[in-house]
């Protein structure tokens, strides 16, 4: 065979050459693209409204018009003709091109903004500055490389939905599927957030769930919400009802798939901007052991980098009432916040006593007028007052020990500095202590551990054991101890350190660079199968806990192998479907391309009883007597 | 511990092979010249049109036979002596077994055409058969035109395959519409309408006459029955295909079409059994034929073979028939029997969707109403229910009426068995009214 196909590459022969349209809407696109280029490279465009819909809509009109000119004079049906000789989905050079370009514009943006035009204080440059018009008329301020990802994201998503709703057109369940992730990634992902942004409300896309989005309960993130308010902390409480109630309500219901193929983002991109490279995933069993570690080992990361981060937040949770000279507060920065068992100044002379640098008051009120101490005898460090709200970002950094800039409540007063390395401690009164939060933690782990253990036991394979247990005790035993330890850093490091380590690690270069990035070489799906800890989690509800299932139809499986070539989650879906077993599994995204590739009718996506989903001793219709049930006979 | 010897990898061979493993700890070995591993014979469409890679036609990662103890030999067979209970190899060697297990499938059949052997003309079997096509007809420059000979599913197949290279195709197929000698006139003329929206060049009624030779043993154009000669590169030859039995010749294995088995599929030797495409009943099953070149077939007399093998003599008794196949973007499923025109007794009752490809054909008693058999044409069904459905005897009544059950098709497909049913009911109180 290899032979003949190396003879066969000469030049673009069909199926894998361009027709004349394909390749008059492939230079279109390109065009828009340039004008992005261009703009890298700060040409300065005079008109950027002009040049930006310009750039933009022939982007859009690129790929939507590339899609008219591929299937317009095709019946509706299959269309992976050619799929393994061109260039760009079977690896070849065009593959290797493109992770190049794509991986660098993820480095680009996670690393070095700049080069992209970013300008923190002052007026954006280069790519960046051509889409402040959009992004002012969005939220009302200057475009971030965030805004300018997430406007290409969001037409990718669209633009390449379109491509794919004409693709799989006579298929109903592709089709409302696709419409779905369109919607939510318009409108969830881009459009609420930031007229949200605009309205003065937190930066919030509802859709995107602890744990995939890793930041929700960072510090910063937590001072966010709860200085706005109730708007603010229903907000914190939909994030947690997010993960911890309606997922699995909605997983047990449809699958993982209501998730990751119908709402989510990334799988939005990779299931639109992705599908030409779906047939790249690994189907061979190492690569299902790899994903089972890598996968499990980042919602462990998660969880425990999260439990850090929070309790770091919570750690000066206690009522500044408590201060007294028995605290070391040498050189440090006091914040308090209200608490009704003592006067304010009473609490600061307490902090001057046990050695404080300064004492700032926290409002989360939504009084105007800056509290005033009504005693001021005796205190000799300076005191101010700051809103929360106004300085989220501000008190993280603090606590971080970073170099930072508060700004004072009462407006007449000069911005609090506080230098590189102080360090602080915070002594505001919140409703879930440390303590408590540590336990609800133990609680909920040891409640999902032991549910799979006593109830899932005989469906966990030997490895899956091993490795919930190893990881269920390291996790509790490092917890416990540095809890007790006094130390107050839980598992050994400092929480933002651990944050940040996660942010760069999983969250910028596993999901951006090789996730998206690699796209071409290792399949659209290599984030969500390997790294996304939300996909871990909701993969082990669906495996132990869900009606969802594919059925496959009796005996009519011809192991053609269409269905484990086009699973973009590396499933050997063939390795059930001929053996008429039903394919129950933690990755399955429910995105029915197996169903809709299957020549013979095999492959269905269902939801139904938990019994007897999961049928390894299934019988092979055809035969009479039923020989598979004399097989299992027979080995007994 | 005995020593079984498969000629054969394909579905039938390597079926066997698993289920005695899973039965028994006997040395088994597997013997094929065509490829190194197990592939998937209907999949070699996929490779030729870039939807896979060979590899992917592969179930079975390479490292699965070593772990189940199947030894592999690439090799042909010469002869098998089975005084000496030996098989020869062509490059020489001899291979002895205690049990011989023959699945060597089939081979495209030729009718003597003239020029039936020249370069260019070729079936579409094997792996073999695959590298030639893209020698043959690698793209539209080298293959400006094929002819493709016989209406059965290899032929449509080959006609999928070859226009997306963009090389033209002419299609002649004696009958009066595609496969009509299975499928009743409507579904034929289904089939037929969607082949030529492809533009496909279907010739029905037209048979082919001559092969000519450019004069350098290549193809180079083709006579029909009814005179016309048409330029090509390329013929393909689907006429249908024969069991592969040359090598047993002589063998003192009584063969006739295919291989004769008796009902545990055992030859006229003693231990020498025959599975798949190359057997033949001596007395074939119920309506099924004797020889049955499809792929379940091959699948179930794998697993019959094994309980035979292990100590557990079991008869090749295939339950219900079942079929399915896709004709470019028609999918088709058939449980039970649907004749091409209704059996003594029996009635057809037909329903197609307007402007859609989406039609059923169920055959049923006329006198008991029971029902028979269902073709469907791009409507999934279940395999289960009509399984069941034939086992009770259901009434074409009481099949209809339940239709939904069987349904397979995915999530927020429209379904068609309400439409179904009415026009059932009214062509029934068409047919009462008009006696």
């Amino acid at each position: 065979m290899g032979v003949y196909q190396r003879n066969l590459s000469l030049t673009g022969e069909p199926p894998k050459s361009l027709n004349t349209g394909q390749k008059l809407f492939t230079a279109i696109g390109w065009a828009g693209m340039a004008i992005l280029l261009m703009a890298a490279f700060n040409v300065n465009f005079p008109n950027k409204t002009l040049w930006l819909s310009l750039s933009l809509g022939a982007i859009s009109a690129g790929i939507i018009g590339f899609a008219w000119a591929s299937y317009k004079d095709k019946s509706a049906g299959i269309k992976n003709d050619g799929v393994w000789f061109k260039s760009i989905s079977g690896r070849g050079i065009w593959a290797w091109l493109a992770i190049l370009s794509l991986s660098g514009f993820y480095v680009l943006l996670y690393f070095y903004p700049q080069y992209l035009g970013l300008v923190e204080e002052g007026e954006n440059k280069g790519v960046i500055a051509l889409f402040d018009p959009l992004s002012k008329l969005l939220n009302g301020g200057p475009a971030s490389q965030w805004f300018v990802y997430g406007t290409l994201y969001t037409i990718a998503i669209l633009s390449f939905g379109i491509k794919f709703i004409w693709k799989y057109r006579h298929n109903s369940y592709e089709v409302i599927r696709t419409t779905s992730v369109m919607f939510f990634q318009t409108a969830f992902a881009f459009i609420i957030p930031e007229i949200m942004t605009r309205l003065n409300q937190p930066y919030y896309d509802f859709k995107n769930i602890w744990p995939l989005n890793y930041d929700l309960f960072n510090g910063y993130k937590l001072q966010e919400f709860i200085s706005h308010g109730s708007f603010g902390v229903a907000m914190l409480i939909f994030g947690v009802l997010s993960i911890l109630v309606i997922t699995p309500i909605l997983t047990y219901k449809y699958g993982k798939r209501w998730y990751c193929s119908w709402v989510c983002g990334c799988g939005g991109l990779a299931e639109t901007a992705g599908d030409s490279f779906r047939q790249l995933s690994n189907k061979k069993q190492y690569a299902w052991k790899i994903e089972r570690w890598v996968i499990h080992s980042v919602v462990v990361f998660a969880v425990v980098m999260t439990t850090a981060v929070v309790y770091s937040f919570l750690k000066g949770n206690e009522s500044a009432s408590s201060i007294g000279s028995w605290n070391d507060f040498q050189d440090k920065v006091v914040f308090i916040g209200a608490q009704e068992d003592k006067p304010v100044h009473e609490v600061v002379l307490a902090a001057q006593s046990a050695g404080a640098q300064r004492v700032i008051y926290l409002d989360r009120s939504d009084a105007t007028e800056p509290l005033s101490l009504k005693d001021t005898s005796g205190i000799e460090i300076p005191f101010d007052v700051v809103k929360a709200a106004d300085n989220g970002q501000g008190i993280t950094q603090v606590q971080e020990g970073k170099q930072a800039t508060l700004l004072p409540m009462d407006r007449s007063q000069a911005d609090i500095f506080i230098e590189k390395g102080t360090q602080s401690v915070i002594y505001d009164n919140l409703w879930l202590s440390k303590e408590l939060f540590i336990w609800l933690v133990v609680g909920l782990l040891t409640l999902v551990f032991g549910f799979a253990f006593i109830f899932r036991r005989e469906q966990l394979a030997k490895d899956a054991k091993i490795g919930a247990i190893a990881y269920f005790v390291i996790v509790i035993g490092i917890l416990l101890y540095t809890y007790t330890d006094n130390s107050s850093r839980l598992f050994f490091f400092e929480s933002w350190k651990l944050n940040q380590f996660y942010g760069f690690l999983i969250g910028a270069v596993f999901s951006g660079v090789i996730g998206t990035g690699f796209y071409p070489i290792f399949g659209n799906r290599v984030w969500c199968r390997f790294g996304c800890p939300m996909a871990a989690i909701l993969g082990f509800q669906q495996r132990l806990f869900s009606r969802f299932r594919i059925t496959t139809n009796g005996g009519q499986c011809i192991s053609c192998g269409n269905c484990s070539t086009y699973c973009e989650m590396g499933i050997d879906v063939r390795a059930y479907a001929q053996k008429g077993e039903n394919i129950v599994r933690s990755s399955c995204v429910g995105c029915g391309i197996c169903s809709a590739v299957c020549p013979r009718g095999v492959l269905n996506l269902e939801n139904g009883p938990l019994e007897g989903r999961i049928n390894s001793e299934s019988v092979l219709l055809g035969q009479d007597p039923d020989l598979m049930a004399l097989l299992s006979q027979n080995k007994d | 511990m005995k020593h079984i010897v498969i000629i054969g990898n394909g579905i039938a061979g390597v079926t066997a092979a698993r289920h005695i493993r899973k039965l028994s700890d006997h040395r088994i070995t597997i013997i094929s010249g065509e490829t190194d591993y197990f592939f998937s014979r209907t999949a070699l469409m996929y490779v030729y049109m870039g939807h896979m890679k060979f590899k992917h036609t592969q179930p079975y990662e390479n490292w699965f036979w070593k772990k189940n103890r199947l030894e592999l030999v690439k090799a042909w067979v010469k002869r098998v002596n089975v005084d000496q209970k030996e098989v020869l190899l062509e490059q020489g060697q001899t291979i002895s077994y205690d049990q011989l297990v023959l699945a060597t499938g089939s081979i495209p059949n030729k009718f003597g055409w003239p020029g039936e052997d020249l370069d260019g003309v070729q079936g579409l079997v094997s792996k073999m058969d695959l590298e030639l096509l893209e020698k043959n007809a690698p793209d539209n420059s080298t293959c400006k035109r094929a002819v493709i000979i016989g209406g059965g599913l290899i032929g449509v197949e080959l006609a999928e395959m070859l226009l997306t290279r963009k090389i033209p195709v002419t299609f002649l197929i004696r009958e009066k519409y595609f496969w009509d000698g299975v499928l009743p006139a409507p579904d034929a003329q289904l089939i037929s309408q969607h082949i030529k929206l492809h533009h496909v060049d279907l010739r029905h009624e037209e048979e082919l006459d001559e092969i000519l030779d450019n004069g350098s043993g290549r193809v180079h154009a083709i006579t029909t029955k009814k005179g016309e000669r048409i330029d090509c590169d390329f013929v393909g030859l689907c006429a249908g295909v024969r069991p592969q039995i040359n090598f047993l010749k002589d063998s003192g294995i009584e063969t006739n079409r295919g291989i004769l088995v008796d009902r545990f599929l055992q030859t006229n030797v003693p231990d020498v059994y025959a599975i798949g495409d190359c057997a033949e009943q001596r007395e074939p099953v119920g309506e099924r034929k004797a020889v049955e070149a499809v792929w379940y077939t091959g699948r179930m007399m794998g697993e019959t073979l094994a309980q035979n093998l292990c100590g557990n003599p079991t008869a090749w008794n295939p339950g219900h028939w079942f079929n399915s196949a896709k004709f470019m973007d028609i999918e088709y499923q058939t449980y039970g029997w649907v004749w091409n025109k209704p059996k003594e007794g029996n009635a057809h009752y037909h329903w197609k969707e307007k402007d859609s490809n989406r039609a059923i054909t169920i055959e049923y008693h006329l006198a008991t109403r029971k029902f028979v058999g269902i073709n469907t044409f791009m409507i999934r069904l279940q395999h289960k229910q009509f399984d069941q459905w034939l086992s009770n005897g259901a009434t074409v009544d009481e099949v209809i009426r339940n239709l939904d059950l069987a349904g397979f098709d995915p999530e927020f497909y429209k379904k068609p068995f309400e439409a179904i049913k009415k026009d059932f009911i009214n062509q029934s109180q068409d047919s009462v009214l008009s006696h």
